[in-house]
């Protein structure tokens, strides 16, 4: 909440690059010209093996993405079939229990992954790539494009999202998984776009896109191979923290009723655990579960995001050297 | 003063395009689901009511679309904002949200104000101590609690103080054999139902003062003036507090404007949960009846109040930090 920059203005956190999820300072790695997109990937993925908080996040990530593309080869069951007795406990028959409804509760929390994983990566990647595009062309176009896209996206950023969100969900009733991402991605591109556009603002004047301009390469090539590939950890940055968000307000919609009721999928548990009291009527597994997944899900992606930031600004990175005792105030 | 201007001129423009959605959203969607609902239930409406939902959801198409849209900009600026039509059929909706928005200030204004004024502190302790244990506790905690999702912590606090040790009530805002009455028994009544919601919504919002405070202070730690401050043996404390402290919380303070804004509609899904009748509430049940004239009156009343607090704290902002004023 209230990480929303204030629009139209350098606001204090563009400076000195702090804000959380925010702009990491020109590092050691991410607005290096010269470096190609290649390069920069290895070293994110060096980064990620030696950073302790990189690599919890990475592997968490990779257990849901192989539960979310293969659910039949650990849970049995049918996630939709209402063919057992209702609100079992646990047994190991069924590990969760059943749920209200004579559910195999293990089998919807293992079938539920891959539609949280699929709004997850579709809203991460929708976002990033309109946000790159509208960020990166206002940037180097420059003028009036400028100042139309920087407003289109100061607009939007203002207006809350989330009940947005709530509105056309209420118009639409029962937003499928492909709906969801849509409007998600819609609504939550602006503040990635903002940060991209001051990255390439950036790189106004450089010497490497002066040399492409008189090379007389057309724009399209100098954005795409020129601009884009000085912003890869940006970019990788801006994925997860848009995927964290898909998560959390795609479980949060869903809660309230507008996602597709017939979808398993962990939002739409909670839904019906709540339609069905099932923290009053002893059915707390119910409830806890999905929302563990939930939970654990956005952590990993904010575990990689919050090591990214590490890479990106040393300055946040833990002390524990000599530098750290010498700072310390003697008391 | 050209700055303020400029920011109004933005204030204004963003809001129309927040009426502009709420006149368009509807049209948009295949069948017009406003439509459907207004007719179900047109017997309980007065005739002029349903003038000024004839102008905002389109409800016969004699009028062309822009004539519509005028009559809506109009209404919507003269203050008639309909009636409801399911959640409390009949009765005008700003009457409703009226009596809805004393909870929601109540309960999510006094959380905001606490969460931040214990955040920052926590922030500026942390980066004090840095690697301390506070500082190395702390931080990840809090950002695990800023990926969990309100409802769902909401939740879970109900299962365990409520449903399983009964400490405390977790349903409405007071106990419902009351009658409401400025006497003790009732506040404390009303600050015993808040206690549940209050707490959640103060964990979670909590980590975003910590960490940007933190995170500023560290960077104003290693400013000159601070190793100067150091050289001439001021006492600790005020060193951390009126040198770096003091330099470092703009952005949280800025932060802290624009999060006011954020009051009306940021609780949205802790009323749902624990059925706190405030603004959030009120917009769910709207949601779930297709009480559409009350959501599009909640959506707008949520936008004007981000729009005013963001606006505030540029002002605020300008007037605290004057690097900003001249910025393009």
């Amino acid at each position: 909440m209230a990480t929303v920059q204030a629009p139209g203005e350098p606001g204090p956190g563009d400076e000195a690059g702090v804000v959380v999820g925010a702009l990491p300072v020109p590092g050691e790695w991410g607005i290096r010209p010269g470096i190609s997109g290649a390069r920069a990937l290895r070293r994110l993925g060096r980064a990620v093996t030696s950073n302790g908080k990189a690599a919890a996040g990475a592997i968490l990530l990779l257990i849901f993405v192989l539960v979310g593309l293969f659910p039949g080869v650990i849970a049995h069951d049918n996630p939709n079939a209402e063919i057992y007795h209702v609100s079992l406990g646990p047994s190991s028959a069924h590990l969760l229990g059943t749920t209200g409804y004579g559910q195999d509760m293990f089998a919807q929390v293992i079938y539920g992954t891959r539609p949280v994983l699929l709004i997850a990566f579709g809203a991460g990647l929708g976002c990033t790539i309109i946000a790159m595009l509208i960020g990166v062309a206002a940037a180097y176009l420059g003028g009036a494009w400028d100042s139309v896209l920087n407003l289109i996206t100061d607009v939007l950023l203002v207006i809350p999202a989330f009940p947005l969100l709530i509105v056309i969900g209420s118009y639409l009733h029962g937003a499928t998984t492909g709906v969801m991402i849509a409007v998600i991605t819609c609504i939550s591109w602006s503040y990635t776009a903002r940060q991209l556009r001051a990255q390439a603002l950036s790189l106004r004047g450089r010497e490497f896109l002066e040399a492409a301009r008189v090379r007389g390469e057309r724009a399209i090539y100098i954005i795409v191979v020129e601009i884009i590939p000085t912003m890869t950890s940006l970019l990788v940055a801006s994925f997860l923290t848009n995927a964290l968000y898909a998560v959390l307000f795609s479980s949060s919609l869903q809660f309230i009723g507008l996602g597709d009721p017939n979808v398993v999928s962990w939002g739409t548990m909670l839904y019906w655990a709540e339609n069905n009291e099932a923290l009053e009527t002893g059915q707390a597994l119910w409830i806890i579960v999905p929302g563990l997944c939930i939970v654990t899900l956005g952590a990993a992606f904010a575990l990689l995001n919050y090591a990214f930031d590490e890479i990106g600004n040393p300055a946040l990175r833990p002390v524990r050297s000599m530098r750290g005792k010498r700072v310390k105030p003697a008391e | 003063m050209r700055f303020v201007l400029r920011r109004s001129g933005f204030f204004l423009l963003t809001l129309w395009v927040a009426l502009t959605l709420n006149f368009l959203l509807p049209r948009m969607m295949p069948g017009n689901p406003a439509l459907a609902v207004i007719g179900k239930f047109k017997g309980g409406i007065t005739p002029e009511a349903l003038k000024a939902l004839d102008a905002e959801f389109g409800l016969n198409a004699h009028q062309s679309l822009l004539s519509q849209y005028w009559t809506y900009l109009g209404d919507v600026a003269t203050g008639k904002w309909g009636v409801s039509l399911t959640t409390q059929p009949g009765n005008s909706v700003a009457r409703i949200v009226l009596d809805a928005l004393p909870w929601t200030l109540g309960l999510v204004g006094i959380t905001t104000i606490l969460a931040f004024i214990l955040g920052t502190l926590i922030g500026i302790i942390g980066a004090w101590r840095r690697g301390g244990r506070l500082d190395s506790i702390l931080p990840p905690i809090f950002v695990i609690m800023t990926v969990i999702p309100y409802f769902w912590l909401g939740l879970v606090l109900i299962l365990f103080f409520g449903v399983k040790l009964h400490w405390l009530p977790y349903f409405f805002s007071y106990d419902y054999t009351l009658t409401p009455a400025l006497d003790w028994t009732f506040i404390s009544n009303v600050l015993e139902h808040a206690i549940l919601p209050g707490f959640t919504l103060l964990i979670t919002t909590i980590g975003t003062w910590i960490l940007t405070m933190r995170n500023t202070m560290i960077t104003t730690l290693a400013e000159d003036y601070v190793r100067m401050a150091r050289a001439k043996g001021l006492p600790g404390w005020r060193i951390m507090m009126d040198y770096a402290a003091r330099n470092a919380i703009l952005p949280n303070l800025t932060g802290f404007a624009m999060s006011l804004g954020f009051v009306i509609g940021g609780a949205i899904l802790i009323e749902e949960v624990f059925n706190y009748q405030g603004l959030g509430y009120l917009l769910l049940e709207a949601v779930n009846n297709d009480d559409y004239p009350l959501m599009q009156a909640l959506f707008l009343l949520i936008t004007v109040a981000v729009l005013v607090a963001i606006l505030l704290s540029d002002i605020a902002t300008a007037i605290l930090d004057p690097r900003t004023r001249g910025a393009r």
